[in-house]
């Protein structure tokens, strides 16, 4: 069994409960970095190699380094929005192991001076919040929160934050603005949130995922955690599997662990013993990748090897009865829902993409059509101010150029090349 | 009668103010109670927000309207939102939606005449690994099949389920 770091609850599955976290060495991460000076934390974070699981995959220690030195209300928030189709890992820590989150937040805040913290997340996970919250009542009565933490001089409060339903606001400065209590509408960057964050003040916003990382790396070093997985894509990775396979879940595995691996071995093959026709590996904005990619090693640099992403390391598997002019109809149809209006190219385009997929699935459509959506994405790509509109062109661009003759096919005979298909419209 | 907050709410609105530097950070989750007090943000709700915030009125109202969790109109008593997005799709969502107009007679958007149940098609519930998937009110429903949705519904209407 390879490493279990994330989902302690494998090992004992009350490890929502402090007290049992800390007997399986809780807490311990954190007695550890107060012996530590800020910086050096930092850098031990750096030289692990951890990137942000969020998304990006953004080196944390580096982002944490960017936060100004000094005296000043500074925040640290934890983006628990987990909103991107395919991706549902952070849940489970925060459901299962919310201490371990609670006591990266704590880690993070003393690194880099920040003394609140907020966790926002999604509002239809309020049962989850409410787990949070409990181990956060737990972590104060037993003083890992509050004042003058484990006698440290260092305090921290933190604090749950419930969204309200709009995918947007997973996007870092979206989150920002949403906690400011406005609409979540992305800011343009610089300035980053590290100089101009939450409530004006200096801000890091880090992935669930990513926090939850840090207690291990503090208690046992950066060198623990690099002898994971490949040369700077190191740690456990949870890969979260959905779709057409017969064991869908969450797997906390190496990072780099080959697509074959994990859709075969540990969720249990495609069901049916269907073919396998496409995989989306990481979160619907990933572009979407055949059977001929299922040896490439599930890690950053491997997947923009192959001009895909690991993005949240969410992998949707599609079997042989998918049509793909309704899978990505559909999610040209969330891209549109949820762009927040503010640019043009994205309101627009989105929009536009979804209206022009919608007639070809609905056998309406016209010569030209897929030459259009193409010089569409084009021009959303690079030019709005948050990354939601480049998400709807990487999820809806690379599909309809690898799957073009199933696109054509649907508008030259106007019905669908799969037979027996799933219906999802 | 104007709608308001009793003892009992401004305590607990002091409680949720108190995490906050200031008043303005407080209006999603005022919002939230709000709509779990009156059922839905009205825009006397939304009236009522504003001046417990001192904020204006076009600011909670620019708030209650970007995010879709805040209900516009009433809901029934059990707001049934099916996510119909990727991976529930992938696997049976669509013959969900279709089973609960059946035994519904609603269509999405819609709720009953006798105020019990609200369908709504939503966006992904980030419950990909157990789909497809149903939020009843705040709680969720995974691994759905069309019989285990009738037997939902079923549950519902005798009162057998905590929601």
């Amino acid at each position: 069994m390879s490493e279990i770091v994330l989902f302690k609850h494998l090992i004992d599955p009350e490890v929502r409960n402090i007290e049992n976290y800390i007997k399986l060495g809780g807490y311990e991460g954190l007695k550890k970095a107060f012996t530590m000076q800020p910086d050096d934390i930092i850098e031990e974070v750096k030289r692990s190699n951890l990137r942000g699981r969020g998304g990006a995959g953004f080196p944390t220690g580096l982002k944490w380094s960017f936060m100004p030195k000094g005296e000043g209300q500074k925040y640290f928030v934890c983006n628990a929005d987990e909103g991107e189709p395919g991706t549902f890992k952070d849940r489970y820590i925060m459901s299962e192991n919310p201490h371990q989150l609670i006591e990266g937040m704590v880690i993070g805040g003393y690194a880099m001076g920040a003394t609140v913290g907020y966790i926002y997340i999604r509002g239809e996970f309020e049962f989850v919040a409410k787990i949070l919250q409990k181990a956060i009542d737990e972590a104060y009565e037993k003083g890992f929160l509050g004042k003058n933490i484990l006698n440290s001089g260092f305090d921290f409060d933190l604090y749950v934050h419930l969204g309200a339903g709009a995918y947007v606001c997973g996007e870092e400065t979206g989150l920002i603005n949403s906690l400011e209590g406005k609409p979540g509408q992305p800011r343009l960057k610089p300035p980053f949130p590290a100089q101009y964050g939450v409530f004006g003040k200096p801000t890091t916003v880090n992935n669930v995922e990513t926090i939850a990382c840090v207690p291990d790396i503090i208690k046992k070093g950066a060198d623990w955690f690099l002898s994971i997985g490949p040369e700077k894509n190191n740690g456990t990775k949870i890969y979260a599997v959905s779709g057409h396979v017969n064991n869908p879940g969450v797997f906390e595995l190496p990072m780099g662990t080959p697509l074959r691996e994990i859709i075969y071995e540990h969720a249990g093959g495609i069901v049916g013993g269907k073919k396998l026709k496409a995989v989306i590996p990481g979160g619907s904005s990933a572009p979407v990748l055949g059977p001929e990619h299922l040896d490439i090693p599930m890690d950053f640099d491997s997947l923009k090897k192959v001009g895909s992403m690991l993005g949240s390391g969410a992998i949707i598997v599609m079997s042989e009865d998918t049509c793909m002019v309704e899978a990505f109809t559909r999610l040209a149809k969330f891209y549109a829902h949820e762009s927040c209006g503010q640019c043009t190219p994205c309101r627009e385009g989105t929009a536009w993409l979804y209206k022009i997929l919608k007639r070809i699935e609905d056998r309406e459509g016209k010569k030209g059509d897929i030459d259009l959506i193409l010089d569409i994405c084009g021009k959303i790509m690079g030019r709005t101010i948050c990354p939601l509109g480049d998400a709807a062109v990487m999820c809806i661009k690379p599909a309809v150029e690898r799957f073009r003759d199933e696109f054509e096919y649907h508008i030259e005979h106007k019905k669908c090349m799969v037979e027996n298909k799933i219906p999802i419209f | 009668m104007a709608l308001r907050f009793d003892e009992n709410d401004v305590k607990k609105l002091e409680e949720i103010r108190a995490k906050y530097p200031n008043n303005q950070a407080c209006t999603l989750p005022f919002l939230h109670y709000a709509q779990d007090k009156f059922g839905y943000v009205s825009m006397d709700v939304i009236k009522l927000v504003a001046q417990t915030l001192n904020l204006p009125v076009a600011h909670v109202l620019s708030v209650a309207t970007f995010y879709t969790m805040y209900n516009k109109k009433p809901v029934g008593k059990y707001h049934l939102q099916v996510c119909t997005n990727i991976s529930c799709s992938l696997l049976g969502a669509r013959r969900l939606v279709d089973k609960l107009q059946e035994l519904l007679g609603i269509k999405p958007g819609e709720t009953t005449e006798d105020g019990m149940f609200t369908l709504t098609e939503v966006e992904c519930l980030g419950s990909c690994g157990t789909a497809p998937v149903i939020q009843v009110n705040d709680k969720y429903f995974e691994n759905l099949d069309e019989k285990k949705v009738e037997e939902l519904i079923e549950s519902l209407r005798k009162g057998e389920l905590d929601v």
